[in-house]
C-alpha cells in the first residue's frame, strides 16, 4: 500500500555470495524518483589466502540476518505497515547463502503479510546502476567475483552480447590475491588495486584472450600464478631486473581490463551506443572506470560509474528492481519463492522498459 | 558523495549520488573530426572518407594506385586506453596476422577483400573496397519489412522467409569455406560480412520501366542477393581444431541472436548449410554442444 506521499516501498534483501545487504527503496508515482531509504550491509571476511566457502558464508548471512533488517528498518524511518513488498535474490549465485536469504525474505513475508518478489541479481545490478546515473540506454558491462557480462538492452531483455569463456574477472583477481596472500578485507581486489598503483616499473607479458566479445581469464591467472612462483624464487623478471608483487598486480590489471574496455568497445561499436555503464564489484576499480572513460571519450560518449555502496552487491538495488516488476504487476507466490544457482540475465521479461 | 554538475540531461529517476565521470555527447561517426593517420595526409585527388569508427581502428574509403580503384584503409590508431606496450603488441600482432590470414583466404579462393599494402608499425592495412552493405543492415532491412505482430508473422511469414533461409544457407558456406583453409575468425558477426550484389547479372532490370513492373514481393527476395564476402579479420587466427571453429560458431550464434532475436530459429539453417560444406562440419556442430552447454551451465556467482 502506498505511504502517506504516495510512495511505493519495497525492501530487499541480497546475499547470493559473501555480502549479505538490505535495503529499503522508494518509488515516486508521479516524479519517477527512486529514493534510497536504507542501505545496510555486512560482509563475511575469509582470512588472507582463502575465499569464502558457502557453507561460511551461508552461516554468516543465517546469523546476520535479523540485526541487518532491523538497522535496514530503523535508518529507513518507514513502518513495517508502508512496505508494499519483500524482494529477493533469486539468483545466481552460491546455493547456500541464497537459501539462507531466501528463508529470511519468506519469513519476514509471512510475519508481515507481504506479497515476494523474487529479483534476478544481475538485473538488479543493471538497474541499480541506470537509477543512479541516469544512464537511459547504456552498453552494460557487468563485472564482479562470479560475472563478466557485456550486456545491452533490446526488445524486452537485457541481451548479453558478451561474457566470459571461463572464470569471471572478480574470481581471476580474487584467487590472485590469494596466491600472493593478500588481504580479504575490505576486499581482495581493493588491496590489488591498492598494490598496483605502487607497481609500473615493467609490464610483465601476460596472455591477451579477447574472442570478438569474449574473453577468458584462466590462461592468465596460471601465467600470473606461475610469474608469482619465479618472483617468489628470487627469479628476475624479463628486464633482468627482479619484480615485487606490486608489479604483478598493475600487469594483471592494465592486462584483464584492456581486455574488457576492448569488448565493451566491440560491444558499442556493433550496437552503435556511446553510453557505457559499469556495474558489479569489479566495476569500483578506479584504474577501470578511468580506460572506460578513455575509451568512451575518443567514441564521443561518456562511461557511468558508481561507488561501492552500489557497485558491490546490495539490497537496494534487489528492492529497486524488484519494485520495478512489482509496479508491472509481477509477484512470486511463496510456493515459488525458491532460489537458483544459475539464472541468465537473458532470462528476464523486462516489462518495465520501453 | 555530491551530484555531479555534468550529469547527462536524460534523468529518469534522480538520486543524489553519482559519479559519472563526463557528459553525454552527440554521436561521433559522421564528423571528421579524427586526425588522418600519416598514410592519408598525402595529398590525393579524393580526399578519403571515414566509413566507420569500430571498435579496432578506423575505416577509411579512399583508392590505391590510381584514382578509379576504391580501396579500404584501416587504421588501428594507439589505443589511448592501453598500456603502450601491450597496445603496441597486440596492434603489430593482429595487423600482421590479418593480413597473413588475408592472404592465406585469397589463395584458396576464400571470397575475402585482397591485401593491396600494409605497415603493421605504423597501424595501418589497405584493401579491396567490397561494394555492398553489411549483412547485419540488409537482414533488418528485410525483418522490417515483415509483420510485426508475432502471430500474424507466423502464419503470414513461414512460407515467404525463403530468402533469408537462402541467406543463412550462404552465410554457412563462406564460414564453411573459412574454415576449411585453416582460418578462424575470431569475432564472427553480421556486421563482419558484406553482401556483395552480383555484378552485371541483372543488367536489364536498372530500366525504370521494368523497375515499376517489379512487385514489391521481388524487390523484397532481391533485398537478399548477393555474395557473402566475409571482411574483418582483425582478431582471426590459424587453426584447425573442433574447439576454436566450433568457438567462431558460438560467437556468431550469439551475436546473431542478440542483434536479430526476430530471426534466432532460422539460425539452425546457417549450421546445416555449415555441416553440408565442411567434411568436418558434423564433429564441430557436436563439438559446439560442448562449447554452448559451458557458456550456459557456468556457474555464475555475483
Amino acid at each position: 500500500m502506498p505511504d502517506a506521499k504516495g510512495r511505493r516501498i519495497a525492501l530487499g534483501c541480497e546475499g547470493s555470495a559473501n555480502k549479505l545487504g538490505i535495503g529499503i527503496i522508494a518509488h515516486d508515482p508521479i516524479t519517477g524518483e527512486a529514493l534510497v531509504l536504507s542501505n545496510v550491509r555486512d560482509t563475511f571476511v575469509s582470512p588472507p589466502g582463502t575465499g569464502f566457502l558457502p557453507k561460511d558464508t551461508a552461516r554468516h548471512h543465517r546469523a546476520y540476518f535479523v540485526r541487518v533488517a532491523k538497522k535496514a528498518l530503523a535508518l529507513s524511518g518507514v513502518s513495517i505497515s508502508e512496505i508494499d513488498c519483500i524482494c529477493y535474490t533469486k539468483g545466481p549465485g552460491m546455493g547456500g547463502p541464497l537459501t539462507s536469504v531466501a528463508v529470511g525474505a519468506r519469513t519476514l513475508a509471512l510475519l508481515w503479510g507481504k506479497e515476494l518478489v523474487g529479483v534476478n541479481h544481475c538485473v538488479g545490478h543493471i538497474e541499480m546502476g541506470r537509477a543512479i546515473t541516469g544512464a537511459s540506454n547504456p552498453v552494460v558491462l557487468y563485472v564482479s567475483g562470479g560475472n563478466t557480462q557485456v550486456i545491452a538492452y533490446a526488445e524486452q531483455r537485457y541481451r548479453i552480447f558478451g561474457e566470459t569463456l571461463d572464470i569471471a574477472v572478480g574470481n581471476c583477481l580474487d584467487r590472485f590475491a590469494r596466491t600472493l596472500e593478500i588481504s580479504n578485507d575490505p576486499a581482495p581486489g581493493y588491496n590489488i588495486e591498492q598494490l598496483a598503483k605502487q607497481g609500473g616499473r615493467v609490464l610483465l607479458d601476460l596472455p591477451y584472450a579477447v574472442k570478438g566479445m569474449d574473453c577468458s581469464f584462466s590462461g592468465i591467472l596460471g601465467r600470473a600464478d606461475d610469474l608469482a612462483a619465479q618472483m617468489k624464487a628470487g627469479e628476475p623478471g624479463p628486464d633482468g631486473e627482479p619484480f615485487t608483487p606490486a608489479d604483478l598486480c598493475f600487469s594483471l590489471q592494465e592486462t584483464v581490463f584492456a581486455m574488457l574496455v576492448e569488448i565493451t568497445e566491440r560491444a558499442m561499436a556493433h550496437v552503435g551506443s556511446n553510453q557505457v555503464l559499469i556495474v558489479g564489484g569489479v566495476g569500483c576499480n578506479e584504474r577501470l572506470q578511468e580506460m572506460m572513460g578513455a575509451m568512451a571519450a575518443e567514441r564521443g560518449g561518456s562511461v557511468y560509474a558508481t561507488d561501492e555502496r552500489f557497485c558491490i552487491d546490495n539490497g537496494i538495488m534487489i528492492a529497486h528492481a524488484g519494485l520495478l516488476a512489482y509496479e508491472t504487476g509481477f509477484r512470486t507466490p511463496l510456493d515459488e519463492s525458491t532460489c537458483t544457482q544459475r539464472f541468465r540475465t537473458d532470462e528476464v521479461f523486462v516489462k518495465w522498459r520501453d | 558523495m555530491d551530484p555531479s554538475p555534468q550529469s547527462p540531461p536524460t534523468k529518469k529517476r534522480k538520486m543524489a549520488t553519482s559519479t559519472s565521470t563526463s557528459t553525454a555527447a552527440p554521436a561521433v561517426v559522421e564528423e571528421h573530426q579524427f586526425p588522418l593517420p600519416p598514410i592519408l595526409t598525402h595529398p590525393s585527388a579524393a580526399p578519403p572518407t571515414l566509413i566507420t569508427q569500430g571498435a579496432e581502428g578506423r575505416l577509411y574509403k579512399t583508392t590505391f594506385f590510381s584514382p578509379d580503384i576504391p580501396c579500404a584503409l584501416k587504421y588501428r590508431p594507439p589505443k589511448p586506453y592501453r598500456h603502450p606496450v601491450l597496445d603496441a603488441r597486440l596492434t603489430k600482432a593482429r595487423l600482421a596476422f590479418e593480413a597473413k590470414v588475408l592472404e592465406r583466404c585469397r589463395r584458396e579462393g576464400v571470397p575475402v577483400p585482397a591485401v593491396y599494402a600494409q605497415n603493421a608499425a605504423a597501424g595501418w592495412i589497405a584493401v579491396e573496397w567490397i561494394e555492398g552493405a553489411p549483412v547485419r543492415v540488409k537482414i533488418n532491412e528485410w525483418l522490417g519489412q515483415r509483420p510485426k505482430n508475432e502471430e500474424e508473422e507466423r502464419s503470414a511469414a513461414e512460407q515467404d522467409q525463403g530468402p533469408l533461409i537462402e541467406l543463412m544457407k550462404r552465410i554457412g558456406a563462406a564460414i564453411a569455406g573459412l574454415h576449411r583453409t585453416g582460418v578462424v575468425h575470431g569475432d564472427l558477426t553480421t556486421s563482419n560480412m558484406m553482401l556483395r550484389p552480383h555484378t552485371k547479372k541483372t543488367t536489364t532490370t536498372t530500366t525504370s520501366e521494368q523497375t515499376n513492373g517489379v512487385s514489391k514481393e521481388e524487390e523484397n527476395a532481391k533485398l537478399l542477393e548477393g555474395d557473402v564476402v566475409i571482411i574483418d579479420f582483425g582478431l582471426a587466427n590459424q587453426s584447425q581444431s573442433d574447439e576454436d571453429r566450433a568457438t567462431d560458431l558460438y560467437v556468431l550464434e550469439r551475436a546473431f541472436a542478440s542483434t536479430h532475436p526476430r530471426a534466432e530459429n532460422l539460425f539452425e539453417h546457417l549450421l546445416e548449410s555449415y555441416k553440408q560444406s565442411f567434411k568436418k562440419g558434423a564433429s564441430v556442430l557436436h563439438k559446439l554442444e560442448d562449447v554452448r552447454m559451458r557458456g550456459r551451465k557456468r556457474s555464475m556467482i555475483g
